[in-house]
């Protein structure tokens, strides 16, 4: 689905999970804050952020609402489910273990060379 | 929101989305003016970012999960366009595919209500079959009834099963209220209704104080007998029924419907007041038991039982129950050989249901090839290839499941019709009907076969060379589908090869069949069984005396030439086998050779016919005080005396004390019917004077005893003056199931009938099917070959040339067909020799008779597109396209 994102597969949604975390929160608010918070690193094409929406949306991860915004139109705010703050939780988890790990191997190979 | 709620409110679902989507798009805009751009560059830019809103839209469906099935709404609803547009090609697949659905479906039905379906009382899987086993065998094998002791012995003796017997002591006479007719009757223990689960419409059942020897004379009655007797008023509880000369009061009404096995029962009584000396011997095997696991019990428990009470019998009554024991199974419909021949019926039909699939799918190939420029322009647009074989399959499935309605309306409608036609055909044909199994059956069976037909076109939707076949003009699109095309005639002449030459095997056994000389002469005779009145059947003299009234009285009929009474009537249910030996030595029961011993009068032979071949028959002169004598057949007298004269031998059979003199020979009779008598089991016949048996026998003897009626040719019928004859002193003496022997004969060869009229109902299918499809196919062949053929022609080719050149392409497929249509047909042979009764062979003449109506009717199918390839006008079809 995200094929043209240049995010490693999966990632996009702990990023949204993440977010969402933070507050209930609609889906232009949720592409801002990406790109706000990872400096522009993370670049999401916009489009593919309703599929991982949706997809989430179904696997009951996340809830929406619809709701007014404060310029006063209606907006579907998504929030975490319980069973979304869960998965968060374990993918959060096992994101830092790998990241640890592959820091390791980069270390080890930068010290195997000199 | 469940995927079913997103599914049924579609349309609030998009509305939302594109709302939420328009929301982010505007917001892109506005910050975008904000910071200064142009509206129009605004919005290109948002846009942009997007990744195109249709796209993004596709994307964020696709990622909902409930995709396939919007696809299956939108794939069923163009599916149904197409097929509208197409009306008669449309109409062809759903009536091939309705015939050979129906057929089958048709045909399980019957399968499902006789063999399939379980008895009809509560928890049938826990219901047991008792019987007797000895541990060596007679020429019966060593499963035996039980005998009445014993069966109490058992009944008292286990705790893990409810015990039932059931005994059929043969029907009476109800004399009143009404005049007296017989019913059939059966002998049953006190809790028989309750263990089978069966609610009585009425009254009580039988209590274990009625169900023993002196208990109350009282009687249950049969639907049926309550419906003609007492016209169904339920006062009649309590009312008075005279059977068998007891008077006996009604307590309770069985349930419309109720059956033993597959016999409804006039009327009940309890077993345990059967006080004969035949039924308390335990060496008399005539009680059937059934019981019923109690809860948590187990069959093993209930058989490790049954071998222990065995083997304690075997030591307390060594005489008659040394090596024997008992064990039980489950209770299933006692269907007999019927099970097998319905299971082949389901082959045979099925043969036909393949047809009619290679028929489709061969037309829906073809039409496939013709759409490939419409598929490769869908592909283009960017529909895959899974997608694309999916609308394919759609489309065959839709065919497949309305084929299959208008299948299952046929059927339901044929399966009537037949069974009002041939009512007794079959076992259980009363539960034959169109249930839920049966549509769930035809609902699976119509999606496989309508998948099966969509399967090849399908898979040969090619997209790899899109711009090619984009580009292609018509005329080269097409793709090699020969090979293929040319393998579904091949498997539709094949198996139509193997209906065909089964249906012309059942005709011709049937010819020879009903030419076999029966061993008697069937015309005007009339075979009847006779009920003596009950208080007559008490005293032996009085009964004999009765005999020889009713013979009397008949015998001044008219248009009775003459008449006698025999216990076995050839060609009809029931026979008498007995032991005999030649000499007075003992054998081992095991090797003792067996006869069918008819017991009869002197005028026997002469009332059927049987040609006399050496010595006399029975005559007036032979009775208790003269030799005891008996005729045997001339089988018999091969079997028993070969190469020697026969007459003046004697015979020990076991009736009477001392041997019996043989005192003449006779012709054979086809006793097992016409198809049957050849193979069957024991063919020896004796036969023996009722006026030479012993006394004590006598009533037994009577209450098995029909009479024959020679009857004048061109008679009216004589069955009421019978009646009347038989009658009696005291009015209570009837004669019942009356037959011509003429309808005995034909009735041995119902099955064979049966068989032969579905065999040629499938085989013309078949074969109509299979010409369809082989003019379908060269129809099509052909017009791919229309430029080719306008060339030819153009460059001097004749008619007849060109017609030789279609002709030839349809004969290779026929003649391979053949091929393995011959293979496939002496295999079927095999089956059908090993499962029919008298089944015979293939003989050449019957193979060169299907072969040549078989290659007739493809030529014939070839013909038209031959013809009309010929006619092609060579200037048209090369500026065709």
């Amino acid at each position: 689905m995200n094929a043209r994102s240049d995010l490693p597969q999966g990632t996009l949604d702990l990023l949204i999970l993440k977010i969402v975390a933070l507050g209930p929160v609609h889906g232009y608010a949720i592409a801002q804050r990406l790109q706000q918070v990872s400096r522009d690193v993370v670049q999401v094409p916009q489009g593919s952020l309703y599929p991982a929406l949706h997809r989430l949306e179904n696997r009951g991860l996340l809830a929406a609402d619809w709701k007014d915004t404060e310029s006063g139109r209606e907006a579907k705010f998504y929030r975490l489910t319980r069973k979304g703050r869960k998965q968060l939780e374990a993918e959060a988890a096992s994101w830092a273990r790998l990241t640890e790990a592959v820091a390791l191997i980069l270390n080890l190979s930068g010290e195997g060379a000199q | 929101m469940t995927w079913l709620g997103r599914l049924i409110r579609r349309k609030e679902v998009e509305q939302q989305l594109d709302k939420e989507l328009r929301f982010h798009f505007d917001q892109l805009v506005s910050d975008r003016l904000r910071d200064g751009e142009s509206p129009e560059e605004a919005r290109r830019q948002a846009s942009l970012d997007l990744g195109g809103l249709e796209q993004t839209k596709e994307m964020t469906r696709d990622a909902r999960g409930t995709r396939w099935l919007e696809d299956l709404a939108a794939d069923t609803s163009y599916a149904i366009r197409i097929l509208r547009k197409n009306p008669g090609f449309t109409a062809v697949c759903l009536l091939t595919l309705a015939l050979g659905i129906g057929a089958t479906t048709a045909v399980f039905s019957v399968v499902n209500g006789v063999v399939l379906k379980p008895l009809a009382y509560a928890h049938p899987e826990r219901l047991l079959n008792l019987q007797e086993k000895t541990n060596w065998s007679t020429a019966w094998g060593d499963l035996w009834a039980f005998s009445y002791p014993n069966f109490i012995d058992c009944r008292d003796g286990t705790r893990s099963l409810e015990m039932s017997a059931l005994h059929n002591a043969g029907g009476g006479i109800v004399s009143a209220p009404g005049d007296a007719a017989y019913v059939e009757g059966l002998e049953i223990s006190s809790n028989l209704f309750d263990m089978l689960g069966v609610r009585l419409l009425a009254g009580r059942s039988f209590s274990v104080q009625d169900d023993r020897p002196g208990g109350a004379p009282v009687v249950i009655l049969g639907h049926s007998l309550w419906q003609r007797r007492f016209g169904g008023d339920p006062r009649a509880i309590g009312r008075r029924l005279v059977y068998n000369g007891i008077a006996r009061t009604v307590i309770g009404i069985a349930p419309a419907g109720f059956r033993i096995d597959d016999d409804e029962i006039d009327l009940f009584t309890p077993i345990g007041q059967d006080t004969s000396p035949l039924q308390l011997d335990r060496e008399r095997h005539g009680t059937v038991v059934w019981a019923r696991l109690r809860p948590n019990a187990t069959l093993a428990q209930a058989n490790s039982e049954l071998g222990i009470i065995g083997h304690q019998l075997a030591t307390a009554y060594p005489k008659s129950n040394r090596g024997r024991t008992f064990f039980a199974e489950p209770l299933h419909p006692d269907v007999g050989s019927v099970r097998s021949l319905l299971w082949l019926l389901l082959g045979a039909v099925s043969l036909v249901l393949v047809i009619a699939c290679a028929n489709i799918a061969s037309l829906l190939l073809a039409r496939a090839l013709s759409r490939q420029r419409e598929l490769a322009m869908r592909a283009a647009l960017g529909a895959s290839r899974g997608r694309l074989i999916r609308q394919n399959l759609t489309e065959s499935a839709l065919l497949g499941l309305c084929g299959g309605a208008l299948g299952v309306a046929c059927a339901a409608a044929a399966v009537r019709l037949f069974l009002r036609i041939w009512p007794d055909i079959l076992p259980r044909s009363g539960n034959v009907r169109t249930d839920p199994t049966v549509l769930l059956f035809a609902a699976g069976l119509s999606i496989v076969s309508g998948l099966l037909c969509g399967i090849s076109p399908a898979i040969r939707t090619r997209l790899g060379e899109l711009d090619k076949i984009l580009r292609a003009g018509a005329r080269t699109i097409a793709g090699n589908t020969r090979r293929l095309h040319t393998g579904f005639v091949i498997v539709q002449i094949a198996l139509a090869v193997v209906l065909l030459a089964s249906a012309a095997m059942l005709g011709r056994t049937l010819l020879y069949l009903s030419s076999l000389n029966p061993g008697l002469d069937l015309d005007n005779l009339l075979v009847a069984r006779v009920a003596l009145s009950p208080g007559t059947l008490a005293d032996p003299p009085r009964t004999r005396a009765a005999w020889k009234d009713i013979l009397r009285r008949a015998r001044e009929i008219p248009s009775v030439q003459s008449i006698a009474t025999i216990d076995t009537v050839p060609m009809r249910e029931g026979s008498n086998e007995i032991g005999y030996r030649t000499s007075a030595a003992p054998i081992p029961e095991n090797q003792i050779p067996v006869v069918l011993a008819n017991c009869t009068t002197p005028e026997y032979l002469k009332t059927m016919r049987i040609p006399l071949l050496s010595g006399r028959f029975l005559d007036d002169h032979d009775d208790s005080h003269s030799q005891s004598v008996a005729v045997i057949d001339e089988v018999m007298a091969k079997q028993a005396f070969p190469g020697k004269n026969p007459i003046g031998k004697h015979l020990w059979i076991g009736i009477g004390p001392d041997p019996v003199t043989v005192v003449g020979v006779v012709g054979h009779v086809r006793q097992w019917g016409l198809a049957g008598d050849d193979h069957a089991r024991i063919r020896a016949q004796l036969y023996y004077p009722f006026s030479q048996i012993p006394d004590p026998l006598v009533r037994r003897w009577s209450e098995l005893m029909s009479v024959v009626v020679r009857t004048r040719a061109g008679s009216q019928s004589v069955i009421g003056s019978l009646q009347q004859a038989v009658r009696g002193a005291a009015n209570d003496q009837v004669l019942y199931e009356t037959h011509s022997m003429k309808e005995l004969a034909a009735a041995s060869l119902a099955r064979q009938r049966f068989l032969l009229v579905l065999f040629g109902i499938f085989a013309a299918l078949a074969l109509i099917l299979g010409c369809i499809g082989i003019y379908g196919v060269l129809s099509y062949l052909t017009s791919q070959r229309v430029p080719e053929i306008g060339v030819r022609i153009a460059l001097g080719a004749t008619a007849m040339q060109v017609m030789a050149l279609v002709l030839r392409q349809s004969f290779t497929m026929v003649a391979i067909g053949l091929l393995f249509g011959c293979a496939g047909a002496l295999t079927a042979a095999r089956v059908l020799v090993w499962l029919v009764e008298g089944m015979r062979a293939i003989d050449p003449l019957t193979a060169l008779l299907t072969l040549f109506v078989l290659t007739a009717a493809a030529f014939a199918a070839s013909f038209v597109p031959a013809r009309r390839a010929s006619r092609i006008d060579p200037v048209r079809a090369l500026r065709q396209d």
